[in-house]
């Protein structure tokens, strides 16, 4: 007897499963600009690499007529590929079956798959498109996401963990993106929120659409929860993939070498900086003159402008670079910037990238509604994030390094393993005005015209101690240094760091100012 | 993706003032407004669902003033202090939203 019977019954099953909520559901996914899971896989995956797991995954519901119904995988697809020959785990929600909401064995499919990543320790991605919880099943879809969250807790740190939002993403099933490491939104298409429009209307009378409230650009821009905007899937997906060229598998590797290039930027970096201090200037643009290719691959790029973040590479090595902007904002730290840099320092140290900080500010943002807001613990959070640190970590003072601005921004003294400055650098207290103002408060009293003397203390002051001589005198920076060394600078920095040692004291986890 | 046509402004950090620009958030702050004790203000959005006092009328601190159902719970608002009520604002049933001035006293 021949098997084909048997193969032709698994291939007509399979295809069968493979066709979602069918093709009226499609149709629908399609109208509203959207791929499908399937697509969704396929384009960002290598051609050919996605290898699918349970298929035919059947729910259990029993409650409300579910027993007839036929859920095809249950609402979601999971399965390993690679991007650019790199392994990963990856599941992604199927809107058009029982619109992507999340039962019990749904739940099961996407834990099973996340287990698989931290135990193999290859990287996960999610794809979420799903009206949220499957309200048929109860209590056993909020367990559901339950076993999500604990699982992206436990395996945060260890690898890396990437969602993306492609439909709606609503009520508790906003916090697996948020444990996660990279949220990836595409716009008109992502939606998050914990309580929708309606729900806002019924209950408080306020009146939002959906765009406003939890759009991809309100996250990108607004609440910082998203990492990547983008104007289509296709332009998400290549993102996604550009990330992975940076990351490692796991936190025990480090991110792929790639042959080293020189920066294409030509301009001198010395010609990019005004020497006045309160003229800006597109620190993106240091950064590109440093990197290799000139290639930096900026992260959450609208939200806190005021700090950039992101990757690019040194002698082909992936380094992360945090630096001050002052094109916006004037480049200050504030509760946002704090949040953002801390966190992104945090994934650096635990995925052993080492960190180049470019400094260039004026302190933290004074202001009641910063104040009020918690910039204290907000920006603890940067100090905390730098002295945890064990990667290497080099800083290069630009221009401004004010107060607690400049002992926040990896400074010698919580433990940057190089500090150089530019001749440009402004090491002080504070401001020369301000420091002259409280200094020679006296003089500038008593004096005939105080104005005229205002602006000779201020010239003074400056003279003596707007440099990078003062601090270098001390130790505190390791050398200064002519702009267009930088690079070869910090080559040599990260090639001497590149067998670093840092043991810290044993402890369960450290307590950082959330 | 940033804001690249948008101008260049003065913005002043302690005693200097630097050229840069603004980011949306910051421009869309809300300014501070110091707290007024004689207006009672909701702490969180909700349903008025009982008022206890009326215009004119002498009340002593701690006293129930009105009740707010909020988040499936009824809160009872307070008189914080002893005073008379000048005007209440809200009525039974009324949906308000956060910060909503519900009784000013005198």
């Amino acid at each position: 007897m021949s098997l084909k019977k048997y193969i032709l019954d698994l291939r007509k099953r399979r295809e069968k499963v493979q066709q979602g909520g069918g093709e009226k559901a499609i149709k629908k996914q399609v109208a509203m600009g959207k791929m499908t899971a399937r697509e969704r896989i396929k384009a960002l995956l290598d051609q050919d690499s996605f290898t699918e797991y349970d298929l035919f995954v059947e729910h259990e519901a029993r409650d409300f007529g579910m027993d007839k119904k036929e859920l095809h995988g249950d609402g979601v697809i999971i399965g390993t590929g690679t991007i650019y020959g790199a392994p990963v785990c990856i599941f992604a929600q199927d809107f058009t079956v029982a619109g992507g909401s999340l039962g019990l064995m749904h739940a099961r499919k996407i834990t099973k798959i996340m287990d698989h990543a931290l135990k193999m320790r290859v990287p996960l991605i999610g794809i979420n498109d799903s009206g949220g919880a499957r309200i048929q099943e109860g209590v056993n879809s909020l367990a559901g996401y339950g076993e999500i969250f604990y699982r992206n807790t436990i395996a945060s740190g260890v690898i890396p963990q990437i969602s993306v939002i492609l439909g709606p993403c609503a009520g508790g099933a906003v916090y697996s993106p948020a444990l996660t490491d990279f949220v990836f939104t595409v716009d008109k298409i992502s939606k998050m929120f914990i309580t929708g429009p309606n729900v806002i209307k019924t209950v408080l009378g306020e009146e939002i659409s959906m765009e406003d409230l939890g759009g991809a650009r309100v996250h990108a821009e607004i609440t910082g929860n998203a990492h990547f905007f983008a104007n289509s899937e296709a332009e998400c997906f290549e993102q996604i993939k550009k990330l992975m060229t940076f990351i490692p598998w796991n936190n025990q590797e480090k991110a792929k070498a790639f042959p080293p290039k020189p920066p294409k930027f030509k301009t001198p970096v010395e010609d990019i900086i005004p020497a006045d201090p309160r003229e800006p200037y597109d620190v993106r643009d240091i950064i590109k003159a440093i990197v290799d290719d000139s290639d930096f691959f900026e992260i959450q790029e609208l939200f806190a402008a005021n700090i950039v973040i992101g990757f690019g590479r040194m002698n082909g090595q992936t380094v992360g670079f945090v630096a001050n902007q002052p094109l916006v904002l004037a480049g200050v730290l504030d509760c946002d910037s704090s949040d953002k840099a801390a966190r992104f320092i945090r994934f650096c140290d635990a995925f052993n990238i080492p960190i180049i900080t470019l400094e260039d500010m004026p302190g933290y943002l004074p202001g009641i509604d910063q104040e009020h807001a918690g910039v204290i613990r907000h920006g603890a959070k940067v100090l905390y994030a730098y002295s945890e640190a064990t990667v290497p970590k080099i800083t290069v003072i630009l221009r401004k390094a004010y107060g607690g601005g400049y002992i926040a921004m990896n400074s010698r003294h919580l433990h940057a393993d190089f500090a150089f400055a530019w001749p440009t650098a402004e090491i002080a207290v504070m401001g020369p005005e301000g420091a002259a103002n409280i200094i020679f408060k006296k003089e500038i009293e008593e004096a005939d015209d105080p104005d005229a003397m205002r602006q000779l203390k201020v010239k003074e002051y400056k003279e003596k101690f707007a440099n990078p001589y003062v601090a270098a005198a001390k130790g505190y920076i390791d050398s200064v240094i002519e702009p267009s060394e930088t690079r070869q600078m910090l080559l040599h920095a990260l090639e001497i760091s590149g067998s670093k040692v840092d043991h810290r004291p044993q402890k369960k986890h450290g307590i950082p100012p959330f | 993706m940033n804001d690249d046509k948008q101008e260049l402004v003065d913005f002043q950090i302690l005693s200097l003032k630097y050229k840069t620009k603004l980011t949306r958030k910051y421009k869309e702050r809300k300014k501070y407004r110091p707290k007024n004790p004689k207006e009672v203000r909701s702490v969180i959005p909700g349903t008025i669902t009982g008022i206890n006092v009326k215009n004119g009328q002498k009340v002593k601190g701690g006293e129930v003033l009105l009740q707010l159902e909020a988040m499936k719970m009824v809160n009872n608002i307070h008189m914080p202090f002893d005073g008379v009520i000048k005007n209440v604002y809200v009525k039974v049933g009324q949906k308000i939203p956060k910060d909503y001035l519900m009784v000013e006293l005198e």
